[in-house]
């Protein structure tokens, strides 16, 4: 194992995660005021109104697959009577459109972004950096999960998720990263570097996600002096 | 009971001459900045006429406000807590900026480059938000005065509502002004949409804000709000809206919009109600009833039990003698006279309008008729029918008894005053036939027509004894566009504003009243809300006698 693999699957988890968690608190206490969607509906709202949500919806869906594919076990679906070729056929068509809705939805809104005036006008440099690393992990995902799952039968589950369970209970499996096909290792990088780039882009709204709202009281008293 | 204190307005139609200085000196203090260009806090619009944003009204577009479920319980119209979940990715009702107006500025520049030539140079408009020329075609008072083709008028939400007769008739009938501001609602449906919880309503004095650090950017609020009272700053990426000038009512001072205002229209002043019944007036089934049902909520301060539970929750005893002065319970409550906007919205709106009698002296005058005989008003008031129907579908969700009573009130005060005024006997009959007493159209001309600064303006001042919390003017004097406030990694205006000053209760009175201001000469158009420079205000006579 090189050191550059050494690096990569051992010391940048553990650098990715040190950044975003100081990260976040840094601008939790630096930029409250800065923490915001930064909307851009009140200048265009037809293609948002598409993009937006395709975007949105189709990340969640791939969040969701990140979640069960990195931490359930191969033997643990195995166990409960799920075939890997059922398991695999799902994760990938599922994958799939979803990373298709995904990328999409995203291209919509950087069409939107560059060829609305005003909203072109509101994109910093820091949000074109932003969209770079977020394609790129995008593209890289739809590229592992086609390429190397769907056509090629690469198992990643018995790669890079056993790597990934390893980073969070401090023994990350460089040796089983290490044998994953290079697109899951370019996407594993460059998703580390997005999660490093969250509390300093845009990107920060994502924590804020308001889930307390369906369990609070419609209206809201707060008084003046805080008690 | 759960008693809470509420500071209100109301507002004198009749007095507006619609001359936009509340706009202007509102916009000078809070929204002077880059990304509110397009944002009146305060603003003036003509009736008939499509409001400010354009047909604001009109819910089955847009969506704000309250309707009650199939089972008769409050949802906000946009539907419950996780539907707004689902749709916050892309707000599916929210105006867009065309909606209001896009902001512009001039190419002033063009006036010193332009090479020498026959014809003088001419700056021309460019969008503050593109930058590019662009042809101006609304703005947010664009129909003022009944200004503009008939077309645009008949697009006035109401007058559609009144029907094609109306439409003929009512734009050659009568016009009025109309000053908003946010109605500081009892139940604010903009506070319900919001899903981070930033947006509140004080518990002490009832002002409903946006808490800038909480805030993050959903921009739920703006579809919530029926009035369209919240806005989005495109810059900061973040809700604003009326304060209720809340660091000067603080130290007891009137909003800026009510103390500049020409005509001395406006009334601030408190009300006592019982929060745990507002969700209950605000699901009565009929919306001709919530007028009605909103009144009920509002507490006499003159009775013991009411006092004696005020002082248990915490009302000092400043406070509830301020209520028993309130002009405003006065016009709400004892005269009957002020009405509420758009009640059916079920927001429960706190500022409170008093109906124009203008348009019917008008229509009187105009046929040769003795515009202040109380038989002459009381006929008018039946016979023109549209001024009374267009009233009530602003200010009773149709029901046009209320609003006839309180015309029919503005009319005996102005024959019984003239009565007096020409030292005749008042007809007593006048004043009963509405049922008041002399005695009450006296106070309601002391009130309404002398309008003295002192009984115009009834405000206690913050909580004193406790320690009157931490007031942070975020205004800062590097936040223009390009300043050096405005450059943070993040994109423009992200950090931590840095307060200008944090200061005590008297120390930001004395900011708020001293002669001491940063430019040379101050006039309505550079005033910035703060100290009331030499020759802007006329002198307060102390003395002055009714
Ligand atoms: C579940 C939590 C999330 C919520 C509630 C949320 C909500 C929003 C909202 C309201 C906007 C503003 C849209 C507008 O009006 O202009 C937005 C924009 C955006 N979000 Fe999210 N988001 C979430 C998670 C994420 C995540 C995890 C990512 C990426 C990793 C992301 C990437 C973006 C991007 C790139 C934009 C800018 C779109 C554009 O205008 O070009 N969001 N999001
Ligand atoms: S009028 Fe003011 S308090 Fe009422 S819903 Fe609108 S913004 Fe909220
Ligand atoms: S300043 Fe007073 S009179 Fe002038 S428009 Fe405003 S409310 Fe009307």
């Amino acid at each position: 194992m090189s050191w550059i693999e050494t690096a990569l699957w051992v010391v940048a988890p553990y650098l990715t995660l040190l950044v975003l968690v100081l990260g976040l608190v840094w601008r939790y206490r630096y930029d409250r005021f800065g923490w915001t969607t930064r909307s851009s509906q009140l200048y265009e709202h037809r293609l948002l109104r598409i993009g937006s949500p395709l975007f949105h919806f189709g990340l969640l869906f791939v969040i969701a697959g990140h979640v069960v594919g990195l931490l359930i076990p191969e033997s643990w679906t195995a166990a409960a009577g799920v075939p890997e070729w059922v398991y695999r056929f799902f994760s990938v068509t599922v994958g799939v459109v979803a990373g298709v809705c995904t990328l999409a939805g995203i291209t919509l809104l950087i069409y939107r972004r560059r060829t609305t005036g005003p909203v072109f006008l509101a994109t910093t440099r820091n949000d074109k950096a932003m969209y770079v690393v977020l394609v790129a992990a995008i593209v890289a995902g739809l590229l592992a999960t086609m390429l190397s799952s769907g056509l090629g039968h690469h198992d990643y589950r018995l790669t890079v998720s056993p790597w990934f369970r390893g980073i969070w209970v401090l023994r990350p499996d460089a040796e089983a990263m290490t044998a994953a096909p290079w697109p899951f290792k370019l996407h594993a990088a460059i998703g580390m570097l997005l999660f490093a780039a969250f509390p300093f882009t845009r990107l920060v709204h994502a924590f804020a996600a308001p889930i307390g709202y369906p369990f609070r009281p419609y209206i809201v008293y707060r008084s003046r002096t805080p008690r | 009971m759960r008693i809470m204190a509420q500071l209100a307005m109301v507002m004198n139609l009749d007095k507006c001459i619609g001359c936009h200085t509340c706009s202007v000196t509102c916009k000078q203090t809070w929204t002077n900045r880059p990304g509110v260009e397009y944002v009146w806090f305060n603003n003036v619009e003509t009736r008939p006429g499509q409001g400010y944003p354009r047909r604001y009204e009109d819910q089955r577009r847009w969506r704000g406000g309250w309707v009650l479920d199939r089972k008769g319980r409050l949802r906000p119209r946009t539907g419950g807590r996780l539907r707004r979940m689902l749709t916050i990715f892309a707000n599916p009702v929210m105006p867009s900026i065309h909606d209001y107006y896009e902001p512009w500025t001039y190419d002033y520049e063009k006036l010193t480059t332009a090479p020498l030539s026959d014809e003088p140079p001419v700056a021309t408009p460019r969008s503050l938000l593109s930058g590019e020329p662009i042809t101006v075609g609304w703005s947010a008072n664009w129909d003022d005065s009944l200004g503009g083709s008939p077309e645009t008028l008949v697009r006035d939400p109401i007058a559609e509502k009144l029907g094609e007769q109306v439409k003929l008739d009512f734009e050659r009938a009568f016009m009025f002004y109309l000053p908003r501001i946010c109605e500081h609602c009892l139940n604010p449906s903009c506070v319900a949409s919001c899903p981070s919880g930033a947006m509140y309503k004080r518990s002490e004095d009832g002002i409903v804000l946006v808490d800038q650090d909480r805030c993050r950017g959903w921009r739920m609020c703006v579809t919530g709000c029926p009035y369209k009272k919240v806005y989005f700053n495109h810059k900061t990426g973040k809700a604003e809206k009326c304060t209720f000038c809340y660091p000067r009512v603080e130290v007891g001072l009137p909003t800026v919009c009510s103390e500049t205002c020409v005509g001395r229209l406006r009334y601030l002043g408190l009300m006592l109600y019982d929060a745990d019944r507002v969700a209950e007036a605000a699901s009565v089934t009929a919306d001709e009833d919530l007028y009605e049902a909103q009144l009920s909520v509002f507490l006499d301060p003159d009775d013991p039990a009411v006092a004696r539970a005020a002082l248990e929750a915490g009302i000092p005893e400043e406070w509830l003698a301020a209520a028993r002065r309130s002009p405003v319970r006065d016009l709400i409550v004892r005269y009957r006279l002020a009405l509420p906007l758009h009640p059916e919205f079920r927001t429960l709106p706190m500022v409170w309008y008093v109906p124009p009698l203008s348009p019917v002296v008008d229509a009187l005058a105009t046929t040769g008729h003795d515009g202040e005989d109380a038989g002459n008003l009381f006929g008018a008031i039946d016979a023109l029918r549209i001024p009374v129907s267009y009233l009530a579908e602003l200010f009773t969700a149709g029901d046009p008894g209320p609003v006839t009573l309180a015309l029919r009130r503005l009319a005996a005060m102005r024959s019984h005053m003239r009565a007096v005024n020409l030292g005749d006997e008042p007809d007593p009959s006048i004043a009963a036939e509405c049922g008041l007493t002399a005695a009450d159209i006296d106070a309601m001309y002391r009130l309404l027509a002398l309008a003295r600064y002192d009984e115009r303006y009834v405000i206690p001042t913050a909580y004193e004894g406790t320690t009157p919390g931490r007031i942070e003017e975020t205004g800062c004097s590097l936040d223009y566009d390009g300043g050096p406030g405005m450059n943070g990694p993040f994109g423009e205006t992200s950090g931590r504003p840095v307060p200008v000053s944090i200061e005590s209760f008297h120390g930001l009175k004395q900011r708020q009243t001293s002669e001491e201001v940063t430019r040379d000469r101050v006039n309505l158009l550079n005033w910035d809300g703060r100290g009331a420079p030499k020759g802007l205000f006329p002198q307060r006579d102390t003395t002055e006698e009714p």
